[in-house]
C-alpha cells in the first residue's frame, strides 16, 4: 500500500467509524438525511429517492439520487463518505440490469417504475444476520 | 527567515472538515529530512542550510557524496538542496527536521519541477486560438497565423510566442494553505494543487506574501521536539481536526 492510500484507508476509518453506510446499490430506494444549515441553526432535512448511480472508488466514492418532486425530475449528488450525511437508509431494493440507471431520465409515469429485488446474494446474506 | 523542507508529492486526495466541508489537498511526504551542511557568510559569502531527504542505496551514491554525508555524519540521501536562512535560523548539521515544521493554517509557497509537455504547439502552450476549421484553411488547422510584419523590421521579433518545449520547468506555487500535517507519516496536507508530478520532489518554504503566524517553530521544527509531549504538535497530529477547522471558517 502506497502512502496516499494508507492515508485515505485512515481517512475513511474515521468517516465510516460514527455511522452506518447500507450495501446498497443503483436501483435502490434510498432515504438520506442530511444536515442542513440555516443561519446558525442546524437540521435535518430527508431526502428519498432512486439511486441511478454510484461512482468512484474509496474517499471518492458518489452517489446520485433521483426523485420527481412536484412532476419535475431532481437528481442529487452526495458525497457517500460526506460527515453532511447523517445517515443512509435503504427503503426498498430494485431489480435492474444495469449499473447506471440513467434512462431513468427519458422516462416518465408507469414505464419509470422498478420492480422490487427478493432474491440475490446480497439479500441473502442481510436475511443470515438478522437470523 | 526559516529554512523550508524537501518533500515528495505523494497525490492528491479530500478530506472533510468538521463541517462537513470538502477540501481537495495534496499529500507531501517528508522522510529522514536532515541538515547535510551549512554555508557561513565568512566562508561561502551567504547563509543557507543544506538539506537531505530521502533513502539512498549507499552503492547508488557517488564518492564524493559519500564523503559529503560520511562527513555530516547521516545516511546517504536522495535529494539534497539548499535554503537560505537568516543568521540566526541556522542550523546544526545532523539535526533532522520533520513535518511540525509547517503548522495547520499556515500558507506556505511550493516549488516544483512542472510535468514536462514535450514539444508542444501554440495552442497547447500559448492557448492560440489557432485557425479556421474551414474557409479555405489547409493542413494548418492548430497553426499560429502571422509571425511579425513586413520588410520592415524584415524579421521576427525575440520572444514571439511559438510552437516549442513545454513543461519541464521549476514551477512555485505561492500562498498554499496548510490543512494539516501527520507527524507519524510525516505528510503534510496542502490545499489544492501543487506543481510537478506524483513522486516528484518539491520544495515547500514559508510564504514569502504573508505574515508567518504565531507558534510556527523557530528555527525549525525539529523531530525530536515533536516526540517531546507537546501539546500543539499532538494536536496537529490529528490532521484535520486541528487543520480543517481553520480551513473551513474560510469557505
Amino acid at each position: 500500500m502506497n502512502t496516499l492510500q494508507k492515508f485515505e484507508q485512515k481517512q475513511l476509518e474515521k468517516l465510516k467509524a460514527d455511522k452506518e453506510i447500507p450495501d446498497f446499490s443503483a436501483g435502490d430506494t434510498i432515504r438520506v438525511s442530511v444536515k442542513v444549515r440555516e443561519g446558525t441553526r442546524e437540521r435535518v432535512q430527508a431526502y428519498e429517492g432512486v439511486c441511478i448511480s454510484i461512482k468512484g472508488q474509496g474517499i471518492n466514492t458518489s452517489f446520485t439520487v433521483r426523485k420527481i418532486s412536484y412532476g419535475e425530475g431532481v437528481e442529487r449528488v452526495f458525497p457517500l463518505y460526506s460527515p453532511r450525511l447523517e445517515k443512509i437508509e435503504l427503503v426498498r431494493r430494485g431489480s435492474v440490469r444495469r449499473a447506471k440507471l440513467y434512462y431513468m431520465r427519458d422516462r416518465r409515469g408507469k414505464s419509470a417504475r422498478i420492480a422490487e429485488r427478493t432474491t440475490g446474494h446480497s439479500i441473502e446474506r442481510r436475511e443470515d444476520k438478522k437470523a | 527567515m526559516r529554512t523550508g523542507l524537501i518533500a515528495r508529492k505523494e497525490g492528491m486526495t479530500r478530506v472533510f472538515d468538521e463541517d462537513g466541508v470538502h477540501i481537495p489537498v495534496t499529500v507531501l511526504k517528508v522522510e529522514s529530512c536532515q541538515v547535510t551542511d551549512i554555508r557561513t557568510k565568512d566562508k561561502d559569502g551567504y547563509v543557507a542550510v543544506q538539506l537531505g531527504v530521502g533513502v539512498a542505496k549507499a552503492k547508488n551514491t557517488s564518492k564524493a557524496m559519500r564523503g559529503h554525508f560520511g562527513k555530516a555524519k547521516v545516511e546517504p540521501k536522495s535529494k539534497v538542496a539548499e535554503f537560505r536562512v537568516s543568521d540566526d535560523a541556522v542550523l546544526d548539521i545532523g539535526a533532522e527536521l520533520g513535518v511540525n515544521h509547517f503548522i495547520a493554517g499556515q500558507f506556505v509557497d511550493v516549488t516544483g519541477t512542472s510535468v514536462g509537455k514535450g514539444f508542444a504547439g501554440v495552442m497547447k502552450r500559448h492557448n492560440f486560438g489557432g485557425l479556421r476549421a474551414s474557409h479555405g484553411v489547409s493542413v494548418s488547422h492548430r497553426s499560429h497565423g502571422s509571425t511579425g510584419q513586413n520588410q520592415d523590421p524584415g524579421r521576427v521579433f525575440k520572444g514571439k510566442k511559438m510552437a516549442g518545449h513545454m513543461g519541464d520547468v521549476t514551477v512555485t506555487t505561492q500562498n498554499l494553505k496548510v490543512v494539516g500535517v501527520d507527524l507519524e507519516e510525516g505528510l503534510i496536507l496542502i490545499r489544492g494543487a501543487v506543481p510537478g508530478s506524483k513522486k516528484g520532489w518539491v520544495f515547500v518554504n514559508d510564504a514569502v506574501k504573508r505574515a508567518l503566524p504565531e507558534g510556527v517553530p523557530f528555527p525549525a521544527g525539529l523531530k525530536s521536539d515533536a516526540k517531546a509531549p507537546e501539546a500543539p504538535a499532538v494536536e496537529a497530529t490529528n490532521d484535520d481536526a486541528a487543520g480543517t477547522d481553520a480551513a473551513g471558517t474560510q469557505e
